[in-house]
Formats: structure tokens, sequence, C-alpha cells
């Protein structure tokens, strides 16, 4: 492609993925603002915004897991199945087991690698379609949950209660309340881990071998292959991972709700998917990015917590907007890319 | 001679669901010789019914059993599926209801005729098609991530049409699409469903539908060039699924005269899929055949009557369910298929060798 062509602004200079992360974050930004301008209080804490990443740690991890497998042109609808059976299992072994916190941690990543493996070996190596592939995931560990336990209960093992309970205070960031004390604010551990898994596998996907052939797979497979990626092997990792992300997703979602039910995480695969696709991953592959993804997860959630502070808290209220921002932002998306295509053709 | 038949038999599209059928059906004989028992008894009401594992199935199966034949279409069209459908359910029959109820949410009497209601819920099926088709064919957005839109707000949508009310309706009549007429002992969804097929069978012989939609799955840009228009027949393909839809809620709703929006075919959509990969049609578009797709959904609809049958708890089912799908699927991944054919090749000319030596 002639690279002169290519000059112009800053709308055709940048990649698909970072055009489309930049609309998200932007938008992000936009909506925050705006709260804090229009609703006031709430959002002008500062603990209101790590309340939304404490409550959305888990999704961001599975988010993030999600975004890989759909950067190589796959897709995962097991990860809410899997995060629901992660935390029963957990659940069961440090409670009516006693366990200890660190086993019950292995037992996640467990399952979760487990999981990844089994599916990323049928997609890639067998050939079957990953939809039909993480359904029949999906089913299995959504029905495994109520094998192992049917009805729901709350943690009582004292340590695990108090790695639950564990808050780690943000400087600076705190505020007063009503009586004038100080009230620091504060996040969990799970916001860490999500925080330092973004990290790590933004860099690995921007900087490393393995990072740089999922983009080839989902971009172009007979390419890839030509140019000596192992296209099965990229294929099956990327499942791996996502299963793994969604063993450690589920471990920081039992860490926040500390109970075992077979009906958590429902619709957690739709809504990690719908983050991804906000944050600029494209399902047909070769188009994302991990930090996209995380404002993804966070403009979902604002806008969730938007809708409930300005008193539209009729449940179907929330379903509705997020439907339509995730229609407004698919049409964003659609016609960006139509826009560049055709500016490429000229 | 004898080889290519039994190659022929195993090649065909409909094999790998008449196995899943005869193979469930074995399994059930063995364990149960009294399984294909029909009876005909007599309801609540005093009207004569048929009952019976068969009828079961044929009856609770009739609802996927309309939605695999436009999944297939849309599937087989935009290389994608329609994940909404369960949504839209909702949505059809949450406006049937209010049509049927008025504002009133108890009311003494039908408010509209059913035929009324019926034909706004097929209206709001088909809008809801339209909404997706739209975004699939002109957006030329990924018909899984377009119709997760509907998907996230259909059962929000659906509440909201009847004010988040429950409404029941108190004519017994509207019972009877998801029973029994009264003097009729089978089950009236079996019509319904035979109605449809039929339908669907003049369509696909007497208009081009089906070999268009196969040429836009197969090959967009050169169906094109063929002078079909893909834009329109996606659409269309998505429009023909709003209409099962509304003929699915139909069913749905009547058989509880009432709705419950966040349950109302929960999953079914998952179920409607895999239907159609059961069929042996490829998710990713192109070749299908329709019929194939309808018997993978009483294969669904009869393996879950089986493990019914197991005392297997509902919640519980999805994970034998998972078991089976995922051997289903492996068995008939060409790749698995070709190996395990290789195999007998193998297998065979080692035979021919040990007569040769002898």
């Amino acid at each position: 492609m002639n690279k002169t062509k290519l000059k112009g602004g800053f709308f055709n200079r940048v990649s698909d993925t970072n055009l489309l992360m930049t609309i998200t974050i932007v938008i992000f930004l936009m909506m925050y603002i705006g709260a804090i301008v229009f609703q006031g209080s709430g959002f002008k804490k500062p603990q209101m915004f790590f309340n939304i990443l404490n409550a959305n740690a888990a999704l961001i991890i599975t988010a993030v897991g999600m975004s890989i497998v759909m950067i190589t042109g796959g897709i995962d609808i097991s990860v809410g199945g899997v995060v629901a059976l992660v935390s029963m299992c957990c659940a069961v072994y440090l409670d009516k087991a006693n366990g200890n916190i660190f086993v019950s941690i292995l037992i996640a990543i467990g399952i979760g690698l487990a999981f990844g493996i089994v599916q990323g070996f049928l997609v890639a190596y067998v050939d079957i379609q990953p939809f039909i592939v993480s359904l029949a995931g999906m089913f299995f560990a959504r029905g495994m949950t109520t094998i192992v336990n049917t009805a729901p209960f709350n943690v009582q093992n004292k340590s695990f209660v108090k790695l639950k309970s564990t808050r780690i205070t943000v400087p600076k960031m705190g505020s007063y309340n009503k009586k004038g004390l100080y009230i620091p604010a504060y996040v969990e551990i799970g916001v860490l881990v999500a925080l330092a898994i973004v990290v790590i596998l933004f860099l690995v996907l921007r900087y490393t071998k393995l990072g740089r052939a999922f983009y080839a797979v989902g971009g172009n497979k007979q390419s890839a292959l030509m140019l000596g990626v192992n296209v099965k092997r990229t294929k099956f990792l990327s499942h791996v991972i996502c299963g793994l992300m969604a063993g450690i997703g589920g471990y920081v979602y039992f860490l926040h709700v500390g109970s075992g039910a077979a009906s958590h995480a429902s619709g957690m695969e739709m809504n990690a998917i719908a983050s991804s696709i906000i944050g600029g991953t494209m399902l047909s592959g070769g188009v994302g990015n991990i930090a996209g993804t995380l404002f993804g997860v966070l403009s979902l959630s604002t806008i969730q917590n938007i809708v409930s502070s300005a008193g539209l808290d009729q449940a179907w209220w929330t379903g509705i907007t997020i439907a339509a921002m995730l229609c407004i932002f698919l049409l964003i998306q659609s016609i960006v890319i139509r826009q560049r295509k055709r500016a490429l053709k000229r | 001679m004898n080889m290519s038949l039994l190659k022929k038999i195993t090649r065909n599209q409909m094999f790998i669901p008449v196995m899943a059928l005869l193979l469930l059906a074995v399994v059930n004989l063995v364990v149960d010789p009294g399984f294909f028992k029909v009876t005909l008894g007599t309801n609540n009401a005093g009207n004569p019914v048929l009952s019976g594992y068969l009828i079961t199935i044929l009856d609770y199966g009739s609802e996927l059993a309309i939605l695999a034949l436009g999944m297939t279409l849309v599937t087989a069209a935009s290389g994608g599926q329609d994940i909404s459908v369960g949504a839209t359910i909702a949505i059809a029959g949450s406006a049937m209801l209010r049509i049927l109820c008025g504002s009133n949410s108890h009311p003494d009497a039908l408010q509209a005729p059913i035929i009324v209601a019926f034909l706004v819920a097929c209206l709001v099926g088909m809008l809801c098609g339209a909404f997706n088709g739209a975004l699939v064919s002109v957006f030329k957005i990924q018909p899984m991530i377009a119709t997760l839109i509907l998907f996230t707000a259909g059962r929000s949508i659906a509440a909201w049409i009847n004010n988040n009310e429950l409404p029941i309706v108190p004519d017994p009549k509207f019972a009877y699409f998801g029973s029994f007429i009264p003097g009729i002992p089978i089950p009236t969804t079996v019509f319904i469903v035979l109605i449809c097929v039929i339908i669907m069978a003049l369509v696909l012989k007497f208009t081009n539908l089906g070999l268009y939609t196969q040429a836009v799955g197969i090959n967009e840009k050169s169906s094109r060039l063929n002078g079909i228009n893909p834009t329109f027949i996606k659409f269309l393909a998505f429009v023909i699924l709003g209409l099962c839809v509304a003929v699915a809620a139909l069913i749905k709703v009547s058989r509880l005269s009432t709705i419950n929006y966040s349950v109302i075919a929960k999953d079914i959509e998952m179920d409607a899929i895999l239907a159609v990969a059961l069929g042996g049609n490829s998710l990713s578009g192109g070749k299908f055949n329709i019929w194939a797709s309808v018997l993978g959904a009483y294969v669904i609809q009869f393996l879950t009557t089986t493990l019914y049958k197991f005392n297997v708890q509902s919640d519980a089912l999805a994970a034998y369910k998972a078991v089976v799908v995922i051997l289903l699927v492996f068995f008939s991944a060409p790749k698995v298929r070709e190996s395990l054919s290789g195999l007998g090749k193998k297998i065979a000319v080692m035979k021919a060798r040990k007569g040769e030596s002898k």
C-alpha cells in the first residue's frame, strides 16, 4: 500500500484498533464528566470510581481473556459458567472442607485451565466451531455447579473472610462524610489483580511474538500460515489464556461476593463480550486492544451507575440503556470502518 | 458398490441427527421397554388426550422446531446466529398479552380477538427481526453481536410493555394453542409445527429463497455479481426468523396463559443454534438442510425428556446435555470422520494383505 496516500489527519493515520479504542475512551470520559456535572454528589467522590472497579474486577479479568479469543477470531461463551463453577467449588472447599486459601486459589486456576485446554483443543485441533464448543462448555459448567451444590450459601471460613475484607486504601483520595469524619478511599485485592493482568496482557499482546501471532491469525489465517505462524497452536493458546482468565476472574468474583450460588455471574459472558466490543475489539478478529476492553468495562458499569442514581431504578431501564449504548457503539464502529475503507480505496 | 452406498448414507447430512435419534430410542427401549407406549386418557376437563413420552417430545419440541426453521435460514444467509430469539419471544409474548388483556392485567373477558393479538405479535416479531436484519445486512455488524443488543434489552422491553405486571388471560380458549383442542387427542402444537413446516416447504419449493440464501451464504460477492441482492436476502432471513419467533411466542404464552419476563424461553436461543448444528449445517453459512435442523430440534427435546426420565434435576440437565453435544459434534467433525474412515481403510487394507499372504 502506498503510504503517502495514508498521510493526512489523525483519522487516517491511526490503526483501526487504536481508533476504536480512542473513541471508547473519549466517550467514557465524556460520560463520566457529564455524570459529575449533572448528577453531582455521588460521582464527585473518587470512591464512586473505586466502587465501580471493586464491583467489576472479575468482569475486567474475564473480558480481557475474551478479547484475546476474539482477536484471534474465536469466541468463548463459557466464561460466565466457569466463574460460577469456580466460586461454587471454592466455596464448598473452603466452607464444608475447611480448606486453606492457597489450595482454593489453585482449584480456581485449575478449573479455568482445564476448561481452556479442553475447549482450545476442540477448537484448534479438531476444528469444531468455537461457538458450539464453548456453548457446551457453558452448559457443562452451569450444570456442574448445581451438581456440586444446589443451595446458595455464604462462606464462613475465617481466613477467607479476613482476605475478603482486606481493603487497600488509596492515599489522598478519601472524602469527608457529613459529620466531617475522614473516610479513606479503598480498593479490594481483586482490583489490583485485575490491573496487573491488564498490564501484563497488554504488554504480551504488544511486544511478544505470541501477541503479534494472535492478531495475525485473527486478521487472516492464510497469510498468518504463510508467515510461519503456528495457527493451531496460537488458537489453542488463546483459548487456554481465556480459560485461565475465567478461572482467576472466578476467584476474584468469589472474593468479592463471598458466596457460592448456581446463579452467580449469569449473563457475565455477554457482558464480557459487550465490553470487548465497546472497547473496540471486533468479533471478526484481528482488531482489538486490552486497554480498550478495560475502558469498555468501565463505560458499561458507569452507565449502569448513572441509570440507577438517576432514579430510573425500575429494573428494565438498565437493560435498555446498556443495549442502546451497545447499539450506538456498534453503529459508530460500523460507520467508521466503512469510511476508512472508502478512504483507503481512493 | 456396497461400500459407496454406505458412504453415501454416512455422508448424508441427515445421518447424524437420524443416528442420534436412533441411539436415543435404543437406549430408552433397553432401559424401559414401555418408553414408546402411547395411551389415550382424559385430561382434567374430560377431553380425550394422548399421553406418553413420545407425545411429550413432539409437544414440547415444537417451539424449538419452529425456531430451527428460521434459525437455519439466518445461519445459512449470514454465517452467524441470532442470539436474541429468547428475548424476542418475551417481547412478542408480552405484546400479545397486552392486546389480549388491555391495560387491566386481570380482565374478566378478552379485550381483543386472539387472531388480532397474534397478528400484532407477528408484526412485533418481524419488527425485531427487521431491526436485527438491518444491523446485520446494512451496517455489516456480525450477527451475534448485532443480536446481542436485543438479547440485553429484550426482556426489559417485554416487562416495560406490560408495565412489569403479569397479565393473566381469562379465556380458556387461548390455552388451546399450547395444549389440546377439546375432542382432538393430539397436541395442538404438533399441528402448528406441521403448518409451519408445510408453509416453509412450499416457499422453498416455489421460490428461489433457498437457492439465493445458499448463494449469499457461500459467497456474498459472487452472488451480488450474479444479480442477487445479498443485503435483502439477509434482511429477509431475519424477518422470517422474527415470524417464527412470534409463532413460538404464541405457543409459549399459551402454555401458561401468562408470562414471566425473566424466565420465558430462557436459553432457547442456545438450543435453537444447537439444533442447527446438530442438523449438520455449517454455522459459518452456506449450504443448509432445513429439515435436518428440525430433526435436530427434536433430538434435543428427546434428550431432555430422556434425562428427565432418569430423574436428572432440571438445573443439572445442562451438564449432561453438554457431554452429549460434545460427543455428537466431535464425531461429526469432518476431521474426526476423515481420520476414522482412514482407520477403517487401513484395517481393510490389512485384512486384504492377510488374505493375500494366505
